[in-house]
């Protein structure tokens, strides 16, 4: 398995007591696989997306990236997880805002160790960013901004995406757009993906999906 | 509605407890820096107008010699024959202790009612006991203080006096003076009557001069106040920039609340209404703070400027405060508008905001590359002034016109300098995180540039300042070498001690040096003519600036003078000027010696020339030449022979010490101002870093979830704060060696009237370097420290939909 979740429990300290959001999730996904992950807003989608991504460390459980435990590791080593094995994709406030295009492109990848710089320029060819490189974020409408995202996600060839809405804040034409071009070019890297969307029609897309509800996967 | 809408403003102080603290910390600080330096002042003014008022010598009309010495009473004794109601005044100066006291002799019966500001009358001092021997010391408390011990006249206390100034009979006076029958000038009555003879008749030699507009004081002490404000008004300065990122932020964070006040139906007009009130409310507090908080300085710093306008000027100023209502006035007057000034581009922003603006994050790029340019060219405008202003300009506020613009021009140009360097730092650097912390660091100037300017203005004082002090320290401590080589020094009491002392002293040392002198106005202003021997001492020790070939020969003969450089300076004297000593006696010329710290003119003569010409010359010093070794042995057997007190015979070493101990102190104000402007400058950027520390989390965000650590962001955060703070040094040191060079060619020249070479001390400088990115370093440790302890869910919270 490339990632494995087994019995993963999350709760967040809140005014009014804790907070139970995850209570015993388990989950598997293997190597070029594909995952929707559907919800009503508020059950845990995001928190379970970024337990997978080592963002946050479960209450309880256990997270196996290729059989390794990540929910164990310290801060260190888990930034060094995200810096090889994830490519991540947000909703918004993907990119650093600093940094013109052609430097979020790379900025993942080259942190890793793992930049090759055909692969991202073949990359910018087939998310048509080619003609933006030196611009920055703020100059850069919501699609491409998301364009940039994912390019920068597939650049060190990770492993495993993980996307949370990455076309939420899109409208339909140009979020399927953006979705075939991620589906096609994870095609090409073997990637397995795990997406988190409030859409049936885009869940429908994917090889499996799975439902959260209460705390529970189904 | 009123009530509701500031209920809602106010609650984000409560919330932002920190923030609130820092607004009322920089406004305070910056308020108490400059009320400080008002304090001061204004005590040291109202010294200065209470000495010149005493016996009214600022209201009344006086007849005196032209060159202001000493004349016989019986001038006097003829104009009251002649009908003229004037009265007599002798003024001298004369050791008690180790007090130099301002002896002032009246007569209380012909002083007309103008100059009785002191009634000898009254029933505690009593005419009688004031006219007869040993008569009555009319002293101020500190005064009194200070002579606790000292065998005088008894002592009767008066707030007209100022501290160092004795009020005492004539005939009293006269005796203390050793001045039988002498009086310095006459006193006229502003009621005459009618009949009397003309004055040119009766006192040919006497002219009548109008109560002077500004103390000799006042005048001479002007540019060290100048100086205390400049150095105030920066401090100032520095402070808005603190009070300005704070108000900044606060307005950028209650955007939102303002925007739904406008949408329940608040008019603009009534919000910006309330908005004033709380700014007025809040700098009115902040200004009390401030002046409290800037007596408390003034009260620590004061005692070191009296000791330096002592030193320098003569000039007495009490040790102690009183409290001004035009010090609370002006500080509470510069708080307000200083914090109006700073809101006024926030204000008038809200008032032009539309209703429905999005909350948009700050757009940097491009629009801040153009105002950077606007700035840029506006701060080279500013410095083509500053240098046209010294080289047409002349005078004291031309010079410090010219500093401010080229301060300023500085200031505006740091944020492109900076930008560029940054943008270089990124373009050099082969590593993707050096690569992003430069480009960061840049993405942070618009909302550090404020503070960094702030800073590269303290950095810039600070280095201008120090070179300028230690430059001054360097020339002053060689040229004292020069100026004390004799071993010892020797003050006697009487003319009689006077000469027995040099006739004991003649046959056991190598040479006794009369240092003889006379005071006389000279171009009319106060000046001292020394009289000095023909001795080796002089000729092979004195630092002259100009002289012709013979100089000492011509001194010798009689047949020339000096003149300090300030003298020269200031009447612009070039060497063969005739220098008019006395009503038809002039004398060329011959050359220009440097005196550095004396605020006087100065005059050199040959000894017999001076006794001829100024026959009531003091003649009670002496400097004595002899064997270093054996000088302690000549030293203890003179002050027993004549018994002699311990301060009447000092040794070179202890001459110059007090010299240096005057010196240093005179700095020492300087010295803590500069720290304290630092200090503010390093609140600033504390200031403006937790104003950008609520944006920072979605810039940081990102480069975390890639796979930074929170340490290593928050150890780049600590390190970006120094990289800025070394960027800025390096900018601001040209601007200190500019500084440095104004001060010392252009203000030193115009203030004092001396000119002094410019050193550098490399030292100085890389500690300065060090504090200033310690300081930055140590501002930006508690945003990075808190970065720390963000948890994974604050951060992942930027990503998510939620905001
Ligand atoms: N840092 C946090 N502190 C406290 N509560 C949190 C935190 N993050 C999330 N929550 C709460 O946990 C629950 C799950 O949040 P999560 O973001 O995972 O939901 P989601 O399924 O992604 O919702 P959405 O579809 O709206 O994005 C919510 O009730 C949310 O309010
Ligand atoms: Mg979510």
């Amino acid at each position: 398995m490339l990632l494995d979740l087994q019995d993963v429990s999350k709760s967040y300290p809140t005014g009014e007591g804790v907070l139970q959001v995850l209570r015993g999730v388990s989950l598997a996904l293997g190597a070029g696989e594909s995952l929707a992950l559907t919800g009503e807003s508020g059950s845990g989608k995001s928190t379970l997306l970024h337990l997978a991504g080592g963002l946050d460390r479960p209450d309880s459980g256990a997270i196996r990236f290729e059989g390794k435990d990540i929910a164990g590791l310290g801060d260190r080593d888990l930034a060094a997880f995200r810096r090889v094995s994830v490519g991540l994709v947000f909703q918004q406030f993907n990119l650093i805002p600093s940094l013109d295009v052609r430097a979020n492109l790379a900025f993942q990848a080259r942190l890793g160790d793992r930049y090759d710089a055909a692969w991202t320029g073949r990359l910018t060819e087939r998310l048509g960013l080619a003609g933006l490189l030196d611009r920055y974020p703020e100059q850069l409408s919501g699609g491409q901004q998301q364009r940039v995202a994912i390019g920068r996600a597939l650049a060190g060839r990770p492993r495993l995406i993980l996307a949370d809405e990455p076309t939420g804040n899109l409208d339909e034409a140009t979020g399927d757009a953006v979705l075939d071009l991620m589906l096609a070019l994870m095609a090409e890297t073997g990637a397995a993906l795990l997406m988190v969307t409030h859409s049936t029609r885009l869940a429908s897309r994917l090889g499996r999906r799975l439902h959260l509800a209460a705390g529970k996967l189904s | 509605m009123l009530t509701q809408g500031f209920v809602v403003l106010l609650s984000h102080w409560r919330r932002h407890k920190l923030q609130f603290a820092m607004l009322l910390l920089g406004l305070a600080l910056a308020t108490a820096l400059w009320s400080a330096v008002q304090a001061i002042n204004g005590e040291a003014r109202a010294s200065y107008a209470r000495a010149a008022a005493v016996v009214g010598q600022d209201r009344l009309e006086q007849l005196a010699r032209p060159d202001g010495t000493r004349f016989p009473q019986s001038g006097y004794i003829a104009l009251r024959k002649a009908g003229w109601l004037v009265s007599p005044v002798i003024e001298g100066e004369k050791r008690f202790g180790a007090e130099r006291l301002r002896i002032l002799g009246v007569d209380p019966l012909t002083l007309p009612s103008e100059a009785a500001q002191v009634n000898v009358g009254a029933a505690d001092i009593g005419l009688q006991r004031f006219i007869t021997p040993p008569g009555v010391f009319i002293v101020s408390a500190e005064t009194a203080e200070r002579l606790k011990g000292v065998e005088t006249p008894p002592l009767r206390i008066s707030d007209a006096l100022p501290p160092g100034m004795v009020l005492t009979d004539i005939g009293i006076a006269q005796g203390l003076l050793d001045a039988p029958g002498q009086v310095s000038r006459l006193l006229v009555a502003a009621k005459q009557p009618g009949h009397a003879r003309p004055l040119a008749e009766v006192t040919p030699d006497l002219v009548r001069r109008a109560p002077p507009e500004e103390s000799d004081l006042s005048r001479l002490t002007g540019s060290f106040h100048l100086n205390l404000t400049a150095f105030g008004f920066l401090a100032f300065a520095v402070g808005l920039f603190i009070v300005h990122s704070a108000i900044g932020l606060a307005f950028e964070q209650r955007r939102p609340a303002i925007r739904t006040l406008r949408a329940v139906g608040l008019p603009l007009g009534v919000l910006i209404m309330l908005m004033v009130v709380e700014l007025l409310v809040l700098s009115t507090a902040a200004g009390l703070i401030g002046v409290a908080l800037g007596y408390g300085v003034a009260s620590l710093l004061l005692p070191d400027v009296a000791a330096s306008l002592r030193g320098l000027y003569g000039a007495e100023v009490p040790g102690t405060l009183s409290v001004r209502p035009s010090v609370w006035g002006l500080g509470l007057a510069i708080a307000v508008a200083g914090t109006l000034a700073s809101a006024a581009s926030r204000l008038w922003r809200i008032a032009s905001m539309p209703l429905l603006a999005p909350a948009r994050p700050r757009a940097w790029s491009l629009a801040s590359e153009r105002a950077l340019r606007l700035q840029a060219a506006g701060g080279l405008l500013l410095l083509a002034m500053a240098g046209l202003t010294v080289f047409l300009g002349s005078g004291l506020v031309a010079g410090f016109a010219s500093l401010g613009a080229m301060l300023l021009g500085a200031a505006l140009l740091l944020p492109i300098m900076l930008s560029a360097l940054l943008k270089l730092g990124e373009r050099l650097s082969t590593r993707v995180v050096a690569q992003w912390f430069w480009a960061d660091t840049r993405q942070q100037l618009p909302g550090l540039s404020l503070a960094l300017m702030a800073l590269l203005l303290a950095l810039a004082a600070n280095a201008g300042v120090g070179t300028m002090v230690q430059s001054f320290r360097q020339t002053f401590v060689g040229w004292l070498d020069q100026r004390l080589p004799s071993e010892l020094y020797v003050t006697t009491r009487s003319l009689d001690e006077s000469r027995k002392v040099h006739d004991w002293l003649s046959s056991r040392s190598d040479a006794v040096l009369p240092i003889w002198n006379a005071d006389l106005r000279l171009f009319g202003q106060p000046v001292q003519v020394f009289g000095v021997a023909d001795h080796a001492t002089y000729r092979d020790h004195w630092t002259m600036l100009e002289a012709v070939p013979d100089v000492w020969d011509r001194i010798a003969r009689g047949e020339g003078v000096l003149a300090n450089e300030q003298l020269a300076r200031r009447q612009k004297l070039k060497l063969g000027d005739a220098i008019p000593l006395q009503a038809g006696v002039s004398l060329p010329l011959a050359g220009v010696f440097s005196d550095y710290g004396n605020p006087r003119g100065q005059v050199m003569m040959g000894v017999d020339g001076l006794v001829r010409l100024f026959p009531d010359a003091s003649r009670l010093r002496y400097a004595v030449r002899i064997a270093p070794d054996k000088a302690p042995q000549l030293a203890a057997e003179l002050r027993k022979a004549f018994g002699l007190p311990q301060g009447n015979v000092v040794d070179q070493e202890t001459v110059k010490a007090f010299s240096l101990r005057v010196f240093e102190r005179t700095f020492a104000v300087t010295a803590a101002l500069n720290v304290l402007t630092l200090g503010v400058a390093g609140l600033a950027i504390f200031a403006s870093l937790l104003t950008l520390s609520g944006m920072r989390l979605s810039q940081l965000a990102p480069a975390w979830a890639m796979g930074l650590t929170l340490r290593r962001l928050a150890l780049l955060e600590v390190l970006r704060g120094a990289a800025l703070a070394v960027f800025t040094m390096l900018a601001a040191a040209p601007v200190g060696l500019g500084l440095a060079w104004m001060l010392l060619a252009v203000i030193n020249v115009e203030a004092f009237g001396w000119r002094l070479p410019m050193h550098l001390f490399p030292f100085d400088w890389l500690r300065l370097l060090l504090l200033a990115v310690a300081s930055a370093a140590l501002a930006a440790l508690l945003p990075a420290l808190w970065l720390t302890r963000r948890s994974p869910a604050d951060l992942v919270k930027v990503f998510a939909n939620e905001r």
